[in-house]
């Protein structure tokens, strides 16, 4: 029974359609004459704009019209009507109507084409319809046939120019043309040569498009609201309809009268305008109708239109219940699949549990337990908050489960019902991070209750949500139905999205420390003292064998490589080279002298370095591996495990970088002074070359444009000379050089920007030049083109900018955040346009991509119906290791 | 391979014959891409391999059967200019490639497998002949690794495809110019470039052609500099001073003689150039001097002729402002220009049609057919990503440049493209411009039929995507006990 309930009916399509006079008032529950809407003891009145056979808002009320209450099954409101004096013209149609008059004869009301034309129109738009194209030009071809026609073929009658005066005025042969005589004339176009200016017979006739009668919408549409005085304000559309009737009443009374022709004209037009206003407030010609305020009304288009539109708001966009929000924060020891989900939230949303048969004992003691759970705020215990029961005709009860209480509904909880359960670990959850910009913005994480009021995840999670944990706040929802939660699990759990769909790599790897960490575990052959070792494996709850050890001084020493290798699977051979790698000219690959060529065979690690080409989100070839022949389960594990060797390792050894990790010896600093000298020689010597007109121009460029590019090279080439210098004399037992060169944080670049020269500064690519006149800043000579005068910041951030140097720096930090902002705006739009233009398309199964509605677009999906996220960085299948693997059988 | 030629060339002279008049460049190919007998082909050397102009290296690298076919066509259009050379030869395949190729097929039977992939095999085993015993287990390993590999039914892959090219749209810069392949040339890149291929623009921001010459004309200096001068657009005031003579109503160009000698001008030619403007008449006075006198003397039409001869071109080809010839290694000389006409280009002699490129999509589509801008869309946006160091996989940037030319004429994404067009009256309303779409759709009395992603959204409903696609129904029978 209740299965009949939940038959969901499905919308087959919609059709458009415009409504003829005779439908609006056949609709219509009412006619309304009235100009207000509640009399002084607060009641509506009758044919009025609040009249309660138009629905009603009030709780508690019926319709007058269907008899329902407010609410979800309640009275949806019903439309009335505006029985308009005069008519006029819909603005939303006048192009439409330009077109007909232009199109048709004034006189007989047919198509200003001949016959023949006629036959080849018809046959042209039939094509066009078949084969899916676009009629649109083919509708300006005939208008544009039409106009060209000095008489009518059929009646003789002389054909006047048509203009429109925007927005909604007619003039034939500069006569102005009334909407009367518009209607009169578009009434007159015979039913056969309607399809010729665009308009399907079976949904709409010309003449409609002048309005005659005005529908009114329900009161559900507009509803009005009571202010805390009292007051009552009434909706925009309200307002509007008023100002409509009102005039409307005034045309009326003096037409009738008989006044003088000036005064009904005067009064038509503006009936017009307060119509054309309710349709569309933001027609280009006329002033905006305001409120009292001076705030433009929002009526009919504007509540369509637009970002805040209902389009785009309500109907694409939908709101949602079981969610929560809050401030993300980092739980290394979490795994990448789970998720910490603060008590207060927990205890907040709610996951139904059908009864079944095979879980009411469960069920059962859930429901007992909530006593003590009530009672026993601290510990987390999941409760349960509702109990509903359908009784024999449907109806649903919903029973609030109290300490009171729960014992005996546990009793009578019957298989067929529904409990609604606070949260508990394990359950299904979907995370996301806005701006949601792919799909791995939105993953499946398993919840684990936790104290405290963050959400807490992984640190390897945060690249695909792009999150940090600056004050970032992430959403949570929760999954109601069985169904939805087994697709979530399979194909939205973190571990099914390790791979990118974008290239075929990893997007979830160590960061940051977890990089340091193995990078300090394997680099220089290091070994651990036994003891060491043991608590580097116990941080990861090893219990197998014990690695590979040997003897030196009588202490036990372990590799720091063959620790990493019991995180490896027994059948992993791969080599590569280090993120560290030095990229020598000759490279010696197996016998690499820096130790930066990785190689593991069987599960074990023979050479090399782990640094963020193993292990790294993006990059890393070990995990990448492991996923691809393990499964995602496995690669899951291998994370975890190594995010918690990492820390384990890195911990051991100890870790900090502070500013005298810049420091570089006083010789050093003399090296860098005299290599800026020199170049400042150099810059001279251009810039006296320049002037004196010996500069050779390069190709295609003026001389001035040659002097910037190469006082640029020179400059670039600083820079580099002194990070060159600068990274002399930082070694690898510098925390920084050793993050660098791991690849978890930084660069060398920033390191010689820090301890060398931080370089030219640039704005649009260029050496900063606007200021003053001639010069950038006062402080220099007019016209000098120098070094220092054109943004060149010689001193290090260790050593700290001069003034000057510090505000050209400014200069150049600017324009990185104005472009920051005009990027994320622009890049936006570009994918909100991409993914309209993309989103319906498919893969068949017969592996065509096809749009939704039938029309193909590739014929096997990137030519070889090869999935990029399955795909090998692109490659289908990775030859080489299938014929190695196939030598060794 | 040999079969396919004649063919080939019997095909390439009709159109021309046929339509001699109009447009003899535009060749209407047919608007369903490639893959006919074989469905599965190359990625990610296809655009390279598919456009035989562009970067390739010195020679084709293996041509192929269907793709030499698609190669072809493109190159078709060409026909027409008289000294054309003939394509360049697709290297007949050795016999040993071909014999494993038949082997390999034997095995696969009735499954297939991407061309290169058996490309690569071939390739390795020939390498290796210890392999060709093995043949049979590496193919059958192949074909497993493969069908992992392939995409599911119904995956939405529009939405992913676009979410992999938008993504990385945040972390491009917006820095407009920068040097692209020549230093001495700006071209616009990132985020501005992106939109712009998207945009499907009639003309790019910064009209940019790699011009290839052939034979003798890419190894000899001079013969490049000729080309470029016929290329580079020349005005009258950049080789000549043009002086106005207001006592007695004349103009006179003094010739700049040591400019015209380097760009290959006469001075006869400018004198026609010059006596081609109406109601003046020009005369040569010394060897260097061209003195132009009024049919009307007047103050006004002094100046408006100064202004005209200011600006006439004597010389080049129309929005070719400047061009570069340099000499790149393993191809000899190459021309690069800042401007683009791609057809006045390829009409050169000299000039390698194959391989000439240029960055105006339009004018690619125009000039050698919708399947060759297919191409170059693709090419474009996958090097401007890949410049900017964003690793996008090519079946993504394919989807959207097929559905940008689905239809056989180049589209933009957007609402005067592709998303202007949908069928669907809700899925348009939603995205721009709604309540135009809505009154046309009901004046012409649409019908939506509630298929795509967009509209079920807003109806409600599940959208017929992925799992939702899939319409499986479990009866509810009696629970067994």
């Amino acid at each position: 029974m209740e299965r009949l309930q939940n038959v969901t009916k499905k919308i087959g399509k919609l059709e458009f359609a415009l409504l003829s006079p005779n439908e609006i008032r056949k609709m219509s529950a009412t006619k309304v004459i009235t100009a207000d809407t509640y009399d002084d003891d607060g009641f509506p009145i009758t044919m009025g704009l609040m009249d309660p056979k138009l629905g009603i808002i009030e709780p508690g009320l019926r319709c007058k019209t269907c008899g329902l209450k407010v609410g979800k099954n309640g009275c949806p409101g019903h439309f009335g009507h505006i029985d308009l004096a005069m008519p006029v013209v819909h603005v939303g149609f006048v192009k439409t109507i330009r077109n007909s008059l232009r199109a048709t004869c004034r006189a007989c009301g047919r198509i200003l084409l001949t016959d023949n034309q006629i036959k080849e129109y018809k046959e042209l738009i039939e094509k066009h319809r078949k084969e899916g194209r676009d009629t649109a030009y083919i509708f300006k071809n005939i208008v544009s046939d039409c106009k060209s026609s000095e008489k009518c073929s059929r009646c003789t009658r002389e054909i006047g120019k048509i203009e429109l005066d925007k927005p909604t005025s007619f003039r034939e042969k500069g006569k102005k043309l009334t909407p009367s005589e518009i209607r009169e004339w578009l009434e007159k176009i015979p039913d056969s040569d309607i399809p010729f200016i665009d308009i399907n017979i079976t949904a709409a006739r010309p003449e409609w498009m002048v309005l005659t009668v005005l529908p009114v919408p329900p009161v559900t549409v507009r509803p009005s609201v009571t202010l805390e005085s009292g007051e009552r304000s009434e909706d925009d559309l309200t307002h509007k309809l008023v100002d409509v009737i009102r005039i409307n009443q005034r045309l009326q009374e003096n037409r009738d009268a008989g006044a003088p022709q000036l005064i009904v004209e005067d009064l038509w037009e503006l009936l017009q305008y307060h119509i054309t206003t309710y349709l569309d407030n933001q027609t280009s010609g006329i002033p905006p109708a305001r409120h009292r305020s001076g705030r433009p009304l929002k009526t009919l288009a504007q509540r369509l239109k637009g970002k805040e539109g209902r389009f785009r708001s309500n109907l694409s966009g939908k709101r949602v219940n079981f969610s929560a929000r809050t401030v993300i924060s980092p739980d290394p020891n979490l795994s990448i699949n789970e998720l910490g989900v603060p008590i207060e939230i927990a205890r907040e949303l709610t996951v139904p549990v059908r009864i079944t048969q095979y879980n009411i004992d469960w069920c059962k003691q859930l429901i007992k337990d909530t006593a003590i759970a009530i009672k026993h705020e601290e510990t987390y215990i999941p409760q349960v908050n509702y109990v509903k029961r359908y009784r024999e005709n449907g109806i649903e009860q919903r029973i609030k489960i109290t300490d009171k209480n729960a014992e005996e509904v546990a009793e009578k909880l019957e298989v067929g019902s529904i409990m609604e359960r606070q949260l508990m670990n394990g359950d299904i959850g979907l995370f996301n991070r806005q701006p949601s910009l792919h799909r791995m913005s939105m993953m499946a994480h398993r919840i684990k209750i936790v104290t405290k009021k963050t959400f807490r995840f992984n640190l390897s999670v945060c690249p695909p949500y792009n999150a940090d944990y600056d004050g970032d706040e992430m959403n949570l929802h929760l999954l109601q139905g069985e169904e939805a939660k087994a697709e979530a699990e399979i194909l939205m759990k973190v571990q099914e999205n390790i791979l990118s769909p974008r290239f075929g790599g990893i997007i979830i790897g160590g960061i940051h420390d977890h990089i340091s960490g193995c990078f300090l575990l394997t680099y220089k052959d290091k070994q651990f003292s036994k003891e060491d070792a043991s608590q580097i494996l116990s941080a990861i709850g090893y219990t197998a064998k014990f690695p590979d050890n040997h003897e030196e001084n009588g202490k036990t020493y372990v590799y720091g490589r063959d620790i990493f290798s019991v995180l490896l699977p027994k059948d992993l051979s791969i080599e590569f080279k280090a993120k560290a790698c030095f990229h020598c000219d000759t490279c010696k690959a197996p016998n690499c002298p820096y130790n930066t060529y990785v190689i593991v065979k069987k599960g074990k690690m023979l050479k090399g370095i782990i640094d963020e080409n193993a292990i790294g989100a993006f990059k890393g070839k070990i995990l990448d591996r492991i996923i691809r022949d393990h499964g995602s389960d496995a690669g899951r594990e291998f994370i975890d495990t190594v995010t918690k060797m990492a820390i384990a390792s890195i911990t051991k050894y100890g870790f900090t970088t502070s500013i005298d990790d810049e420091d570089i010896p006083e010789q050093a600093k003399q090296q860098i002074h005299e290599g800026l000298e020199k170049a400042q020689k150099k810059i001279n010597d251009l810039i006296t070359a320049y002037e004196h007109n010996e500069l050779e121009s390069l190709p295609g460029r003026s001389l001035e444009e040659t002097l910037e590019m190469e006082i640029m090279r020179v400059t670039g080439r600083t820079r580099d000379m002194a990070g060159e210098i600068a990274s002399r004399h930082l070694g690898l037992n510098n925390s920084a050089v050793i993050m660098a060169k791991s690849g978890a944080r930084g660069s060398m670049l920033n390191l010689s920007q820090m301890s060398g020269c931080v370089g030219q500064q640039a704005v649009r690519g260029e050496r900063i030049s606007r200021g003053y006149q001639q010069r950038t800043l006062p402080h220099f000579k007019r016209g000098d083109l120098g070094a220092s005068a054109k943004g060149f910041v010689a001193s290090s951030y260790k050593s700290g900018l001069t003034p000057t140097e510090y505000f050209f720096h400014s200069m150049g930090g600017r324009e990185g955040l104005v472009d920051t902002a005009v990027r994320t705006s622009r890049s936006g739009y570009m994918q909100r346009r991409l993914v309209n233009a993309l989103e319906d398309l498919k893969v068949e199964s017969d592996g065509t991509v096809r749009h939704t509605s039938g029309e193909i677009i590739q014929f096997m999906y990137g030519e070889d119906g090869v999935d990029p996220a399955r795909s090998l960085n692109g490659d289908a299948v990775d030859i080489d290791r299938i014929i190695t693997e196939v030598k060794e059988e | 391979m040999a079969a396919k030629k004649p063919a080939k060339q019997k095909k390439t002279k009709k159109p021309v014959a046929k339509k001699p008049t109009k447009a003899p460049f535009v060749k209407k190919i047919p608007q369903k891409k490639i893959i006919k007998k074989e469905p599965v082909k190359k990625q990610k050397m296809k655009p390279v391999e598919k456009k035989p102009k562009k970067t390739k290296e010195d020679k084709p690298v293996q041509k192929t059967k269907p793709s030499g076919k698609q190669t072809k066509k493109e190159k078709e259009p060409v026909k027409e200019i008289k000294m054309v050379p003939p394509p360049p030869k697709a290297p007949e395949e050795p016999d040993e490639h071909k014999k494993i190729r038949a082997q390999i097929h034997k095995i696969l039977k009735n499954n297939t497998l991407p061309y290169n992939i058996i490309n690569e095999i071939i390739k390795r085993v020939v390498k290796d002949k210890k392999l060709e015993s093995k043949l049979g287990r590496i193919v059958e390993k192949t074909m497993v690794a493969y069908q992992k590999t392939c995409i599911d039914p119904t995956e939405a892959c529009g939405m992913v495809g676009a979410q992999s090219i938008g993504e990385p749209g945040t972390q491009m810069t917006m820095r407009t110019f920068h040097y692209a392949g020549v230093a001495e040339i700006n071209v616009t890149l990132g985020l501005p470039r992106l939109i712009e291929i998207v945009d499907a623009r009639s003309s790019p921001s910064t009209p940019m052609m790699n011009i290839y010459l052939r034979d003798e004309y890419r190894i000899n200096p001079d013969l490049a500099k000729e080309i470029a001068n016929q290329i580079e657009i020349t005005r009258l005031v950049d080789v000549a001073d043009i002086e106005m003579d207001l006592t007695n109503m004349t103009i006179a160009i003094k010739l700049n003689t040591k400019t015209i000698e380097k760009k290959g001008i006469t001075a006869d030619e400018i004198l026609n150039s010059v006596s081609s403007i109406k109601k003046t008449s020009a005369k040569k006075e010394k060897e260097t001097t061209i003195k132009i006198n009024l049919d009307e003397p007047g103050y006004k039409q002094l100046q408006n002729v100064s202004e005209t001869l200011k600006t006439l071109k004597i010389k080049g080809i129309d929005g070719i402002k400047r061009v570069i010839i340099r000499k790149e290694p393993n191809e000899g000389y190459v021309i690069y220009s800042e401007g683009s006409n791609l057809k006045k280009v390829l009409e050169i002699e000299g000039v390698d049609p194959y391989r000439t490129t240029t960055n105006d999509i339009h004018a690619v589509g125009r000039e050698l057919g919708i399947e060759a801008a297919r191409n170059m869309i693709i090419q474009e946006a996958y090097n401007t990503l890949s410049e900017q160091g964003l690793n996008v996989d090519m079946r993504h940037i394919m989807l959207v440049a097929d559905v940008m030319t689905a239809d056989g004429t180049v589209r933009a994404i957007g609402r005067h493209g592709v998303s202007g067009e949908k069928s669907s009256v809700l899925s348009r309303a939603a995205f721009e411009i709604t309540v135009n779409h809505l009154l046309l759709a009901s004046q012409r009395g649409e019908t939506d039929g509630l298929n795509g992603v967009a509209e079920n959204i807003i109806v409600g409903q599940p959208v017929s995507l992925g799992t939702g696609a899939v319409k499986l129904v479990m009866s509810h029978g009696k629970k067994k006990t």
